[in-house]
């Protein structure tokens, strides 16, 4: 599984030997590999008028590209503030309630991003292919695709350790802008150009896999809410700036403590862990259907449902679970 | 069997509901009870039986090169595919099946052919597991303001009620006997819940014959004794669940709701459910976003919108909630009616209870609610759900909708309630299914006349005899959550009710999570139990030993990691794990099918299973969770379990073999 950002084909359609050639030895004689272009046809294609586009058939034989739109930036904002004032209306009906909830779109996202990471593991897993993957900048959707694809396909990456390597690898050192992603409050109005939920949409994506396998992850929706609030503000310098090169600049290792060390404490530790996880050393293939796609209440009702129940029901898995 | 015009078909296609390309070949049989498919091949001859009761519709579609399909549509929400090569055969399957689908009389049904051999004795037995008495009894009635008539002893009164209902005290027989002539069908106010806590009663009845300005002095007389049974309060609610609007123009045709200027001290309220129609119509627009083929996430949210669907259920809760509140808080009896008193008001009654007494939230006391309002106060069931060939117009899903109450309020109190999902989706099956009498005719009445309890089974006996399958392993009587009333959260709380893609998706088994909490956790119990019990007998045994020399070892390999035992559990995705068509460029992938690989889509009831006669599906989540299957419990706690972690090899074999 590789990643990358958008060629820069141009409008007269520039080649480079060098990229055709990364490109050409990775797959063997005859084998054929996949590009995931997280930006539709139209879009890749418009891309050219700026600088960027598509990998030109003829300079890249062996690839066979695929287009799988998906929504970032101001798009995506927008997705996202329209649901949270959905769930915090209470003058709703239900049938005002499911129109805006379809009208924000942001489920369609949801079941957009798992469709294509699903694909992206299909290639890999099923075909044996090799699959690139990029979008425009690859500090965005692409990482989606690359860290959802990867959940999906190792186990490895499901244990709690294996969860913040992969979180480490495909978002913080690859690049995510997290600074400029997640400046404010998620659903502040006062938003910057550069500001989307994409990492929240990563976040809601984990917990849909956690749903269809409840068994499988060895890490709880607890996790996943603590890790949506670091991103934001935190006390921890994980999460602090856009790339390795800024944090180098601002020196946050010599100056900040790691959120991971702080998790990974062992009187922390435990507070995140699913009881009822198990090993599972197959491919989870996460049901891609509307009714399999539910709205994560737990992070969008957060301050707007009493948990106290699910808390509860909590507390009793544990102690099943665990013992008294 | 005269019905029957081909016994058997050869080279039928059962096809997968979304994916064409899924399709296996057997033979179809017609028996005088059942469909059942045979899968060719060797190595699983996979069988799906279908009831004739279960079968909604039957659509004969247009002839392809591949042959002539047939689409059957059931009532437990079951779309079978098939495709038969000949167009004759086709069209006698389908004539056939159209006259077996819809019986004539009652003895066609299941439920007179079935035979669990059980004898004479147990069968009785079955039967009085619920007794109406004796929960009329628990409630506190009769006392010194409730008292049992027997005014309508010989259904003389009114036939859709029982022999025996419960009034207030001061309600005489002939208050009773007018009252009844003053009421939509002659379905005078009753008892159906009464709270010993504070007096506050919950009565229902069908709407009275006021029209414009009848007025009855002995309804009116009711109403005041039902006041009088609760010395707590100074009024009543008359809560009337239609919209405003259906009540008003039933005045028209002298019927109506009660003017608060003719009865006394009643403060009246509509809480607008719809009717049965709008009810039929919503369900049927579900089921059929729930037949979209490859839906957006748009097309299934708007397609639920359209259908009002959860719009409705929520309604009923509403109604539910509004009752329980009166009665619990405010110590208020409430007096419920719709139109006729055998719908809604079955629906709301029975939320209502289900909120205020923690006794309908164990397994034993939701039966014994649906036998009272549902079955004792003659909801029709056979116009309802279909056990005899009827008016389409009486079709409507009205035990569906509070059945889907009760698992909304599962989702949202999840400790609180003895019983899991499997259990309700059960009875929904067997509502329909005729396989059991408990759910035939329209009336009390009419089921002693054709003694249906001398000549069938009861469902209730059945389900508790498999009770180890319906429980919920977060329940505990002593937790908060079964305690007391039941307060779901109201505004907002749109977002609080979900699709119920166990019922309506039933058969899909690539929607649903791949892997139940619920059975893993009924195993971590039972085994911890096991556990318990093995230390105590090893303690003791230790306790005799420690004088002669120390048996450690036994004790400690106690402690073993019992997250390690349960590698096994998580073993079912080899199965369930093929991924769905996540592309339409790749065309060697496997196609679109949530449901993997094999029997999730169909129903497996081979002739053994006929006689534990249970459906399904739950049998077979259980096959892909891996839990049920591993009925490994040997005393030794673990015996043949894999010493090391989920050995993948292992489990698969087990899959194979189921």
């Amino acid at each position: 599984l590789l990643r990358s950002s958008q060629p820069l084909t141009g409008p007269n359609r520039r080649r480079c030997r060098e990229d055709e050639r990364i490109l050409g030895t990775i797959l063997d004689e005859g084998e054929r590999g996949f590009i995931i272009d997280t930006r539709s046809a139209q879009a890749a294609k418009q891309a050219r008028m700026g600088g960027g586009g598509t990998e030109p058939k003829g300079a890249y034989p062996q690839w066979r590209r695929l287009h799988r739109a998906l929504e970032r930036g101001r798009p995506l904002q927008e997705s996202f503030t329209r649901l949270v004032e959905a769930c915090g209306d209470p003058s709703l009906s239900m049938d005002r309630w499911l129109a805006r909830l379809d009208g924000s779109r942001w489920l369609g996202h949801v079941k957009a991003a798992l469709s294509t990471a699903c694909l992206a593991a299909q290639c890999l897993d099923r075909e044996d292919s090799k699959v690139l993957v990029h979008g425009a900048e690859g500090t965005d959707t692409t990482l989606l695709v690359t860290a959802l694809a990867q959940l999906i396909l190792d186990p490895s990456c499901r244990s709690l350790q294996g969860f913040q390597g992969l979180l480490e690898r495909e978002w913080i050192q690859a690049g995510h802008p997290f600074q400029l992603r997640c400046a404010r409050s998620a659903s502040s109005h006062a938003r910057g150009k550069q500001e989307a939920p994409l990492f929240l949409l990563f976040l809601d994506c984990v917990w849909q896999l956690g749903r269809q396998f409840p068994l499988s992850l060895e890490f709880g929706e607890e996790l996943l809410l603590t890790l949506f609030d670091n991103a934001y503000a935190s006390a921890y310098g994980t999460f602090l700036c856009n790339n390795e090169r800024e944090r180098s600049l601002c020196k946050v290792k010599e100056r900040t403590h790691s959120l991971w060390a702080w998790l990974n404490q062992p009187e922390e530790r435990h507070k995140f862990l699913n009881p009822l996880y198990s090993h599972n050393p197959l491919v989870i293939w996460p049901s891609v259907e509307p009714q399999s796609i539910q709205l994560w209440q737990g992070f969008f009702l957060r301050w707007i449902r009493p948990s106290q129940h699910l808390e509860e029901a909590r507390g009793e898995i544990r102690r099943l679970v665990e013992g008294n | 069997m005269e019905h029957i015009r081909m016994p058997k078909v050869e080279n039928v296609r059962l096809l997968d509901r979304l994916s064409s390309r899924r399709a296996v070949v057997g033979t179809l049989y017609l028996t005088a009870t059942h469909v059942i498919f045979v899968e060719n091949g060797s190595e699983t001859r996979k069988e799906t039986w279908v009831l004739h009761s279960q079968i909604s519709s039957i659509e004969k579609q247009a002839t392809t090169a591949t042959g002539c399909p047939l689409l059957i549509r059931c009532k437990n929400f079951q779309v079978i595919q098939l495709v038969i090569p000949q167009e004759r055969d086709c069209h006698d399957v389908y004539i056939s099946l159209i006259r077996l689908a819809r019986p004539v009389k009652y003895e066609e049904l299941y439920c007179f052919s079935f035979n669990p051999k059980l004898d004479k004795e147990e069968r009785e037995q079955g039967w009085k597991l619920v007794d109406l008495n004796e929960e009329y009894n628990r409630m506190g009635v009769p006392n010194n303001y409730w008292q049992i008539s027997d005014v309508n002893r010989d259904y003389g009164v009114c036939d859709s009620y029982p022999t025996e209902v419960y009034v207030p005290k001061s309600a005489t027989a002939h208050i009773i006997v007018g009252s009844s002539k003053f009421r939509s069908r002659r379905r005078f106010p009753a008892l159906s819940y009464y709270c010993k806590g504070n007096n506050a009663s919950i009565c229902r009845s069908s709407q009275p014959l006021s029209g414009f300005s009848a007025r009855c002095l002995e309804d009116e007389q009711m109403l005041q004794a039902i006041r009088k049974a609760n010395p707590g309060s100074d009024f009543i609610y008359v809560v009337d669940t239609r919209p405003k609007l259906n009540a008003m123009a039933n005045r028209a045709a002298g019927k109506g709701y009660e003017n608060e200027d003719n009865y006394s001290n009643i403060k009246f309220q509509f809480i607008g459910i719809e009717n049965i129609h709008v009810m039929r119509n919503s369900l049927q627009k579900m089921l059929e976003v729930c037949e979209l083929k490859s839906p957006s996430m748009s097309d299934f949210l708007w397609g639920l919108e359209n259908s009002g669907w959860l719009k409705h259920i929520k309604a009923i809760m509403d109604a539910g909630i509004f009752i329980a509140k009166a009665v619990a808080e405010e110590g208020v009896s409430v007096l419920v009616h719709c139109s006729d008193g055998w719908d809604r008001t079955a629906q709301v009654c029975s939320v209502a209870s289900l909120l205020l007494d923690p006794y309908y939230r164990t397994m034993k006391g939701f039966m014994v609610l649906i036998e009272k309002d549902w079955v004792s106060f003659g909801h029709k069931f056979n116009h309802r759900y279909g056990n005899l060939d009827g008016d389409p117009k009486e079709i409507s899903p009205v035990i569906d909708q509070f059945i889907e109450c009760v698992w909304q309020l599962m989702e949202q109190f999840p400790c609180a309630f003895e019983f899991n999902e499997r259990f309700l989706i059960h009875i929904q099956h067997h509502i329909y299914s005729c396989q059991f009498g408990n759910f035939l005719c329209n009336s009390q009445k009419e089921r002693r006349e054709l003694k249906i309890k001398e000549r069938t089974y009861s469902l209730w006996a059945h389900l508790w005899k498999n009770r180890a399958d319906y429980l919920n392993p977060l329940y505990r009587s002593d937790h908060s959550q079964s305690q007391g009333t039941l307060h779901p959260q109201i505004a907002p709380c749109n977002f609080l009710y979900k699709f119920w893609s166990g019922m309506y998706n039933r058969f899909e088994k690539g929607l649903h999570p791949r892997q139940s909490v619920t059975d893993y956790l009924m195993a971590v119990k039972e085994e911890t139990q096991q556990l318990e019990e093995e230390l105590e007998v090893l303690q003791e045994r230790l306790a005799n030993l420690q004088k002669s020399q120390s048996g450690n070892n036994k004790v400690k390999s106690k402690q073993q990691d019992r997250s390690k035992q349960f590698g096994l559990y998580t073993s079912n995705n080899s199965l369930a794990n093929t991924p769905q068509e996540y592309s339409n460029d790749l065309k060697s992938f496997p196609s679109r099918s949530p449901s993997q690989g094999d029997e999730d889509s169909a129903l497996i009831l081979t002739q053994d299973n006929l006689k534990s006669s249970d459906p399904d599906l739950s049998a077979n989540s259980d096959q892909e969770s891996g839990v049920e299957d591993l009925s490994c419990r040997s005393p030794s706690g673990g015996g043949c379990l894999p010493s090391e972690d989920s050995g993948k090899d292992s489990d698969e074999a087990v899959f194979l073999a189921g």
